[in-house]
Formats: C-alpha cells, sequence, structure tokens
C-alpha cells in the first residue's frame, strides 16, 4: 500500500533528519513509529504527504508516486492521505462539524467551501463520522469549547472524511492524560481494523505502542534499527532505539500502572487494597 | 566616597545644567518675551470670549456632521478594501512572492503610514479640488497602512499548526485562506478596523481646515471670523461625535474577543 524508498531529509541548516529509510506498509496494516525526540519521526511522516519536501528518495502511495508530482496533483493525492495531529490542530474558531467538513476540502470548489454548501452526502458523511467517535451532541459547538479527547475525535473524524487510504497520525496522544490516551488509541485502531485502513502512528509512550499496534518500527537518528512484532520490543531492542536504560524497570512500572487502571476502579476499594497489603 | 568619584559626581552635575542653560538659550532665542508675559491675559480673553458656546449655531452644523461621519465611514471602508490584498501579499506566510510582491506591499504600508491624513488632504484638494472626495480619499489613503500594518502583523502571528492541517486534507490556496487564515486574524481585523473608524472620525473633523469638507470647514469659517462661541460650538459636537464613536468601538471590540 505504502512504499518508501531510499528517503533522505537534510534540512537546510544541515541536520540529517533521514538517512535513507526504507519502508513497506502493506494494507490495513497498523505501525507504531517509535524513537527518541529529534529521531526523525515527525520529518519522516510528513516526507509522507510532503508538508516537508523530501531531499531524496521516492514514496509511492500503491502505484502512485508521491514525490514526483505537481503541485496540483499533489493535492489530490492528500486527498487521500488523512493525517491526525499531536495538539490536534483544529480550527479553533470554526464549529466542530466545520472542522469535520474541511476534510472535504480537497472535493469541493472554493464557492461551496467558501459559502458552507457541501454536497449533501458529505454532510451525512461527516454525521456519521461524529456518531462513531462519540460527539454527535457537540456538531455545532465551537472547537475550543471541547476537552482535549474530544478535539481529538474532532481530528480523527476530520481525517476520515477525506474518505482516506492511509492514515499518518503524529503523536496522537501527547497532550492526553493516560486514560484519554488509551481510550485515543483504542479508537484509532479500531477504526483502522473496521476499514481496513493502514496507519502510520508516531508515538513515544513505547507501552502504549506495543499494546496497541501490530507492527513497531524504531528509529533513531534518521534510521530504521527496529522493525518487528511488539513482543520483539525486548531489552535488546529498546536499547538500540533509546540508548542505555533500565528498561525491565520501566516496564514493571507501566505494567503495574496499567493493572492499577483496570483492576481498581473505585477510590474505596483502592484504600482497602492498600491497607489490607499493610496488615 | 573618595575624592576622585566625588569630583565626578559633581562634574557630571555641572555638565548637565550646563548643558540645559544651553539649550534653553537656543529655545528661546526667538521667544518674544513681552507676549509670553501677555499669555494669561490673551488665553483668558479668548476664553471670556468663546463662552458661553453659541447654541443656536449647533442647528448649522447637523449637516456638516453627517459629512464628517460619512468621509469617515468611507474613508474607512474605502481603505480596508485594499488594506486587506495589501496585507496578505505583505506577510510573509501568505506572499505569493517574497522577493518581489511583499516588498512592493510592504512599501504601500509605509508610505500610507508616514503621511498624516491632513497632508493627504492638502495634496489632494489642490488635485482634485476642494470637496468631501478629496476628504474620503485621504482617510483612506492613510488607513490602507494603519489596517494593513495591523492586520499583516496578524497572519505572520497565526498558529502554523492549523494551517498544517488544513493543507494536508488538499485543500487549495484560497481555501487554505478561508479556513485556516482567516478565523485566526478575524477578531483582530474587526477591531483593528472599527478603531481606526473610530480615528477617522476625529480626523476628519478637522480635514476641514484645508478644503475637505465637513465640520472642519465651519470650524476655519469660523475662526477666521473670530467667532469664539461658534468654534466653542464645533467643539462640542466634536467631543461629542468622539464620545459615541469611542463607545460604538468599544462595543463592538468587546463583542468580538
Amino acid at each position: 500500500m505504502l512504499r518508501i524508498v531510499g528517503l533522505t531529509k537534510t534540512y537546510r541548516t544541515g541536520d540529517k533528519a533521514l538517512k535513507g529509510v526504507d519502508l513497506e506498509i502493506p494494507a490495513g496494516q497498523v505501525v507504531g513509529l517509535i524513537g527518541p525526540s529529534g529521531a526523525g519521526k515527525s520529518s519522516l511522516i510528513r516526507c509522507i504527504n510532503r508538508l516537508i519536501e523530501p531531499s531524496n528518495g521516492k514514496v509511492f502511495l500503491g502505484d502512485l508516486e508521491v514525490t514526483g508530482l505537481s503541485r496540483s496533483e499533489l493535492r489530490l493525492a492528500r486527498r487521500r492521505i488523512g493525517m491526525i495531529f499531536q495538539e490536534y490542530a483544529l480550527v479553533e474558531r470554526l464549529t466542530v462539524m466545520e472542522n469535520v467538513l474541511s476534510g472535504r476540502l480537497g472535493y469541493v470548489p472554493f464557492w461551496r467551501s467558501f459559502l458552507r454548501r457541501y454536497p449533501a452526502d458529505a454532510v451525512e458523511n461527516a454525521f456519521a463520522l461524529l456518531e462513531r467517535v462519540g460527539l454527535s451532541a457537540h456538531a455545532d459547538k465551537r472547537a475550543d469549547a471541547l476537552s482535549g479527547g474530544q478535539r481529538q475525535r474532532v481530528g480523527i473524524a476530520r481525517a476520515l472524511e477525506q474518505g482516506p487510504e492511509l492514515l499518518l497520525i503524529d503523536e496522537p496522544t501527547a497532550s492526553l492524560d493516560p486514560k484519554t490516551s488509551r481510550q485515543i488509541m483504542r479508537l484509532i485502531v479500531e477504526i483502522c481494523r473496521e476499514r481496513g485502513l493502514p496507519a502510520i502512528i508516531n508515538i513515544h509512550d513505547v507501552v502504549l505502542a506495543q499494546s496497541f499496534v501490530e507492527r513497531i518500527i524504531g528509529l533513531r537518528a534518521g534510521e530504521v534499527v527496529f522493525d518487528g512484532p511488539p513482543e520483539a520490543l525486548d531489552t535488546a531492542a529498546l536499547t538500540r532505539i533509546y540508548g542505555e536504560e533500565d528498561w525491565d524497570a520501566v516496564r514493571r512500572e507501566a505494567e503495574s500502572d496499567f493493572e492499577e487502571e483496570h483492576a481498581v476502579p473505585s477510590a474505596s476499594q483502592r484504600t482497602e487494597e492498600r491497607m489490607a497489603g499493610a496488615v | 566616597m573618595t575624592a576622585r568619584s566625588e569630583f565626578l559626581q559633581w562634574l557630571g552635575w555641572f555638565l548637565l545644567v550646563a548643558a540645559f542653560v544651553f539649550c534653553w538659550r537656543i529655545m528661546t532665542q526667538d521667544t518674544i518675551w513681552a507676549f509670553v508675559h501677555d499669555a494669561p491675559r490673551q488665553g483668558g480673553d479668548i476664553l471670556a470670549r468663546a463662552l458661553p458656546p453659541r447654541l443656536d449655531y449647533l442647528g448649522q452644523l447637523w449637516i456638516p456632521l453627517w459629512d464628517t461621519i460619512n468621509m469617515a465611514s468611507l474613508g474607512t471602508l474605502a481603505g480596508t478594501a485594499i488594506a486587506v490584498p495589501v496585507a496578505f501579499l505583505a506577510a510573509r506566510n501568505t506572499t505569493p512572492s517574497i522577493l518581489v510582491l511583499r516588498p512592493i506591499a510592504l512599501f504601500l504600508i509605509v508610505a500610507s503610514r508616514s503621511i498624516n491624513s491632513l497632508i493627504w488632504a492638502l495634496l489632494l484638494v489642490s488635485i482634485l479640488g476642494p470637496g468631501m472626495l478629496a476628504g474620503i480619499i485621504a482617510i483612506a489613503l492613510r488607513s490602507i497602512g494603519f489596517i494593513g500594518k495591523l492586520l499583516y502583523e496578524a497572519i505572520e502571528e497565526i498558529d502554523e499548526k492549523q494551517v498544517e492541517a488544513v493543507v494536508s486534507t488538499g485543500a487549495s490556496r484560497l481555501q487554505v485562506i478561508d479556513y485556516a487564515i482567516v478565523p485566526q486574524v478575524l477578531p483582530s481585523f474587526l477591531g483593528t478596523t472599527v478603531f481606526r473608524w473610530d480615528i477617522n472620525i476625529r480626523e476628519s473633523a478637522i480635514l476641514g481646515l484645508v478644503g475637505a469638507g465637513g465640520l472642519g470647514l465651519k470650524l476655519q469659517s469660523s475662526l477666521n471670523m473670530l467667532a469664539w462661541p461658534q468654534v466653542t460650538a464645533i467643539f462640542l459636537v466634536i467631543l461629542g461625535t468622539v464620545f459615541v464613536s469611542e463607545w460604538i468601538s468599544a462595543a463592538v471590540r468587546k463583542a468580538i474577543v
């Protein structure tokens, strides 16, 4: 579905963000892209839809070579690639509905989008998507009136409104609390399953990535240093991606957090348990 | 404190006083002291003649006042219509050409800002002849720079992430402006425009001094005839108008935040 060949990106400052990345992602696969800050995760997904121009290499979406397209052809190709952002990147002063419908901008002429006169099927689809992400009651609210988790749901609906064949997701949970993060990740993965959508999710929370995606790619200093199933991500692999750290301790801690969240629903039970432990 | 630092301090004060005396001499060398001595009496004299204001003169002021308000409003409207595209050409993140169009747009903004509307009116009256048209154009020319500058700065300060998100949907350039940029700059744009209209009301009230119509014309003829009670009446009308326009602009700005 998506094929990346020898992708490099060198910024004008001389920083080499990507050094010859090769990747292939089959239809329907949800991939977690992990790596330390500055490893080039964000550059990589932005090179795919050319929000950042790659310096070298090729990107194929199906049979289409995205890297060879002219400006107007690129616009048509971008319609096929949905994107979800770290801090939601909603247009704050527009309504939830306008934000979702903006996913349709590549399909409608300027006058229609200016007058907010979208075709009926686009509007119907937008309502169905808001229903799917659980926000149908908020369609007419302004985007800045929503909570973080709700805004990210709008972001998801906007990307889906494009009718995409691929999702690029940049740190979807970085500004969210742990519980909302899990809900959002679950929603993204479920939706990708339902629609057979492939997705690349940039994520720095290793444990969160492991529990939701089917394949993990580790990036370090612009190079792929790990590519495999989440189970294969052992201490050696983590050290290769992030460098030395007590990875077993990190994992144990995260696991106990997770169990606590799931096993102990109420505060009173939690105190009881703590007291029992004291005895 | 050592003798040396004490001396330096003394020298500092001495130089300061010397500079003051020197400057004072230059400042006042053309002053005729007899006139200054006379000033309180003259001021009191004019004030006594100006009061009370000639209230029955107000009847002749309503039409010039209407002209003044129209001059300000039409000038603001025309200025805004030109300022908006100029601002989009001047903003680094929306200009189609950084090397050619951006410098031209910036030059237009600076040129308009550097000349007071009274001077614009003076020039235009000698080109177009006296009347409201010269006043409207003078107001518009000055407004381009004011609105253009504040708008292009607002455009450059927008959140680029929202732009990136809209671009990634495959939106065209115009659609990106409509969806990602306009919503972000609209409040500041409306605030700026109403504020400029408020300034323009004040400025158009005096443009008549150079022949551009409105209240200023009445002001000039009253001053020429030394009809001080009429001048006071005109001041009262200007004060009232500015008060109302100030109130409107405050109300509008409060409504859009």
